[in-house]
């Protein structure tokens, strides 16, 4: 563990330490310091108890996994995440400019309609993916019927379950992180600014370049970061993909090599990995503060560019295509199963299925978000570097594979509940049993841990935006620090509230792996029975429960994206 | 002054789930709890015959890792009875974890043949495939294969397998290593390798449809896929791959094929024994293990009683006699030698 926590120096301080000086003495708060403190532990619990599993082992899966395993898997795994950061990178910041910039057939279709992939789970999108650019698929299917090829042997098509096509489908569904938060810095600042250039004698592109990306680096360096995590801890499309990650090496050594030590091992060493990711944002947003200023009250928007008639129909169709990769595949692949099989959307199984998603999400989203609001309140009002660094490294925990992640939670949560009862029979002779190892609430908390990073995200975003004085005025007006918080800045934090409930909602509904693990009986999610169907070796039969999936994800994505489209000072 | 709504409410929210969520105590008369890596589609049917005819509920919690590890967790106070999974290699690494405990009935007892349960009365199997060679009807003439044929290069470019690193095949290759040593079973695992026509991947149906397209000749699979893959009547495209192959039994030098079985255990501190001791028998009855063979197109464990009639059609099953748990043993040393190999990198590297 000290390794661990050592690390955490290299992470930046989200608050510059304050000098007090002379009269000015700022309270330190050490109630809401120890509360902070206590409930990172409780967030890093996972991270713990496999930390306590990694030092159990004795170090002798290292050869083989030195000599056969991690070369290939880390210069995978590297490759992967270099291409889809680059993917989803290009794609967000050229739709998200485009939608912004340019009038265009569609675009305000279309501005929404690019979020709508946040909805696919990514293993749902590698499946249909391999079925679509499959042999027997509907593209090969085409070529083959209009070039008259018959065999597989007398033309060439790229192969899917590939590294480069893994990088595809992900990039495919992950690359709106970065289209959302670098779309809210064009709406709300880059097109000012980019005006005064352009008033200045710039040209467009120059205006691009030299103005307007150095102004999103910072949103597009955490929706790019956010993708980078999301790819490390994938499992379920690599697995399908036949791309062997270092996620693949943790199953493989815990599952096939039964050592679960070695599993967890290559897990923490893979953090090592995410630490670089988070140093890499924040120095990425060193000297950029973002300064709402007056730019956003200005009610007069400049008119966008109207693109030509030739132009025009062209910015659709590529603005689009993302779209219909992301979105446009997997639902036509589900689409086909689920239409074969219409009676299963009327079956009880997957009404439970529903019900228990949508508990599960709703609580996991007030729960997170209400964590993530007051570590961050926590942080600015004891300006603890302590605090600070704690904050931060609770939030790693998003980047570990669902499994591995549920596997330290199971752990801490079984010897909670064993000790609390062997407590209980000892000294007043009743057992209190299981309490929280099988339950809803474990997978709730789950969830919570895992997304705690998104929520926080979306809110820092938030609260860099407003001017830190805000609550203090309240405070010297005699409101208490929780008062001057509900006050002041509750409301000003809604929009960020509301993105950070979104994203934490959708991200639970596609939750798979951690569910699975801590379930309780007869707990089947929306994700638990479509996985239950495709490990049998038949996805089509999940392919109801997938489709509403989809929708279920939909309607806050949806609702996220007209949020942002309405309220151009909406955070993130 | 107004009642700070939002974290109010929250609270609010938090309490109600912490109170709503709290596990169901599943210790009720007439009840067994089943942890399972068997999909619940798959041991229903046979878990509703058995409710219909005891009056015993059956509670099922559908697992697809750390299974084992939640057992072991939840320790003295976990509500599992029964274990149930594919695979030998799982059902010794439940007894080796000590989540198990050991069953002498003399009904079960009588219903399986030794071969196919823990001598220490562990684990027991209830259903059985093979690992057998699924072949191209256009082009594949062969009639006849032997395992070891499988790394000839005559076969170069011409075969698809899933992933090295599945259970399936580890059981496959732990066998080879049980048969011929460790140093004879790289060397065929080189040869296959060489003649892979593609990266290993997908699933077993998933090498059936690349023999449909063309893409290679000859596949590993298990055999109750051909018979889901030919009778599935929502997918019409199944029905080409199913019967676009014939099955192959390939043998080891003792004429054996290789087998796995899915099995079920007794767990350790199991609440509801009694009853999990009754499902036990039925499972290994006549009458569950008709239902297995007719709607999973598995092999039924118990002497003399017919697969369905797809499975029938592919010829006669000669299980190798290899003692299952000699070739579990094995599953670590295989599992290191697919990435020793490179076997998942497929042919070009």
């Amino acid at each position: 563990m000290a390794g661990l926590l050592g690390t955490s120096e290299i992470l930046p301080q989200g608050t510059p330490p304050v000098v007090a000086s002379g009269a000015v003495k700022r309270p330190s708060h050490p109630w809401l310091r120890a509360l902070a403190l206590g409930v990172c532990a409780v967030v890093l619990l996972p991270i713990v108890s496999l930390a306590y599993v990694a030092l159990s082992g004795s170090g002798e899966d290292w050869p083989h996994l030195f000599r056969n395993v991690l070369p290939g898997a880390s210069a995978t795994t590297l490759y992967l995440l270099a291409m889809v950061a680059a993917a989803t990178a290009v794609t967000g910041v050229a739709t998200a400019w485009m939608v912004v910039a340019y009038e265009f057939p569609l675009r305000r279709t279309l501005a929404w309609a690019l979020v709508l992939p946040l909805a696919v789970p990514s293993y749902l999108a590698a499946y249909a993916f391999g079925e679509f650019f499959h042999f027997t698929g509907p593209v090969q299917g085409a070529l083959r019927a209009v070039f008259g090829f018959e065999s597989f042997r007398d033309y060439w098509f790229p192969d899917i379950r590939t590294t480069p096509g893994c990088a595809f489908v992900l990039s495919s569904v992950l690359y709106p992180y970065v289209y959302l938060t670098t779309r809210i810095v064009f709406l709300m600042q880059g097109r000012n600014i980019a005006d005064v250039a352009r008033t200045l004698g710039a040209r467009p592109a120059k205006v691009f370049w030299r103005v307007l990306l150095p102004v999103a680096r910072p949103a597009i360096l955490a929706g790019v970061a956010l993708v980078m995590m999301e790819t490390i801890n994938d499992i379920g499309a690599a697995e399908y993909l036949g791309v062997h990650t270092l996620t693949f090496a943790v199953y493989t050594t815990w599952l096939n090599r039964g050592s679960l030590e070695g599993g967890a091992q290559i897990a923490l060493l893979m953090l090592v990995l995410v630490f670089l990711i988070l140093f890499a944002e924040q120095w990425g947003r060193r000297r950029q503060r973002f300064h709402t200023g007056r730019a956003t009250h200005m009610k007069v928007y400049p008119p966008r560019v109207r693109l030509s008639r030739t132009a025009g129909p062209l910015a659709t169709l590529g603005v689009s295509l993302p779209v219909l990769c992301g979105f446009g595949i997997p639902i036509s692949v589900f689409g086909q199963y689920a239409w074969r099989r219409m009676d299963q959307f009327w079956s009880p199984g997957l009404a439970d299925a529903f019900f228990n998603s949508l508990m599960t999400a709703t609580f996991t989203a007030a729960l997170t978000v209400v964590l993530a609001l007051f570590l961050l309140n926590a942080v600015r009002l004891t300006r603890s570097q302590g605090v600070t660094a704690t904050v931060r490294l609770a939030s790693v925990g998003y980047a570990l594979p669902g499994g591995i992640l549920g596997l330290g939670l199971l752990f801490a949560l079984a010897r909670f509940d064993n000790t609390l009862d062997s407590f209980a029979r000892d000294y007043f002779g009743f057992s209190t049993g299981l309490l929280l190892t099988g339950s809803a609430a474990a997978v709730v908390m789950a969830c919570s841990i895992r997304f705690l990073a998104l929520a926080e995200g979306a809110i820092r975003s938030g609260l860099e935006k407003l001017p830190g004085h805000l609550d203090e005025a309240a405070r010297s007006l005699g409101k208490t620090p929780a008062e001057s918080a509900r006050v002041v800045l509750l409301p000003l934090l809604k929009p960020a509230i509301f993105t950070a409930s979104v994203l934490v909602f959708v991200d639970t509904i596609k939750e798979l792996s951690a569910t699975i693990l801590l379930r309780p009986f007869g707990f089947t999610t929306l994700a638990t029975y479509v996985y239950e169907n495709a490990s049998r070796g038949v996805p089509q039969d999940g392919a109801a429960a997938a489709i509403v999936i989809i929708l279920t994800a939909l309607i806050p994505v949806l609702l996220l994206s007209g949020a942002l489209a309405r309220d151009r000072e909406a955070s993130l | 002054m107004k009642l700070p709504t939002f974290p109010l409410k929250a609270a609010c929210l938090a309490a109600l789930a912490a109170t709503a969520m709290l596990p169901v105590q599943a210790m009720a008369d007439g009840v067994v709890n089943i942890y399972t890596y068997r999909q619940p589609e798959l041991i229903q049917p046979v878990l509703d015959a058995f409710t219909a005819e005891t009056g015993i509920d059956t509670q099922v919690l559908f697992l697809d890792k750390g299974l084992e590890e939640r057992i072991a967790a939840e320790g003295q106070n976990s509500p599992a009875d029964l274990i149930m999974t594919v695979d030998i290699a799982r059902l010794t690494a439940a007894k080796e974890k000590g989540i198990t405990q050991a069953l002498d009935d003399a009904i079960v007892n009588g219903n399986l043949p030794a071969e196919y349960r823990d001598p220490e009365g562990h684990w027991f199997g209830l259903t059985k495939r093979g690992r057998v060679v699924y072949a191209s009807k256009d082009r594949v003439t062969d009639t006849a294969l032997s395992y070891a044929d499988l790394a000839d290069p005559k076969w170069k470019g011409r075969i698809c397998v899933r992933s090295g690193q599945h259970d399936y095949n580890l059981a496959l290759f732990s066998a080879m290593i049980e048969h011929w040593g460790a140093e004879k079973a790289e060397e065929w695992m080189t040869g296959f390798k060489a003649n892979l026509a593609r990266k290993p991947d997908g699933n077993d149906r998933g090498q059936a449809s690349a023999i449909y397209a063309g893409e290679c000749d000859i596949a590993l699979g298990n055999t109750y896929y051909v018979g889901l893959m030919r009778t599935n009547e929502k997918e019409p495209a199944e029905k080409d791959w199913g019967n676009a192959i014939n099955v192959i039994f390939p043998t080891f030098e003792n004429g054996g094929t290789h087998v796995n079985i899915s099995g079920a255990a007794l767990a350790k501190h199991s609440p509801n024994r009694d009853n999990a001791v009754k499902l036990l028998e039925f499972l290994s009855s006549h009458e569950a293990q008709q239902i297995y063979a007719e709607k999973n197109f598995e092999y039924p464990v118990e002497p003399g009683l017919e697969p369905s009639e797809i499975v029938k059609s592919f010829g006669k099953l000669n299980a190798d006699t290899l003692p299952l748990a000699d070739i579990a043993k094995h599953r670590k040393a295989a599992s290191e030698m697919v990435d020793r190999v490179g076997l998942n990198d497929g042919p070009s590297s």
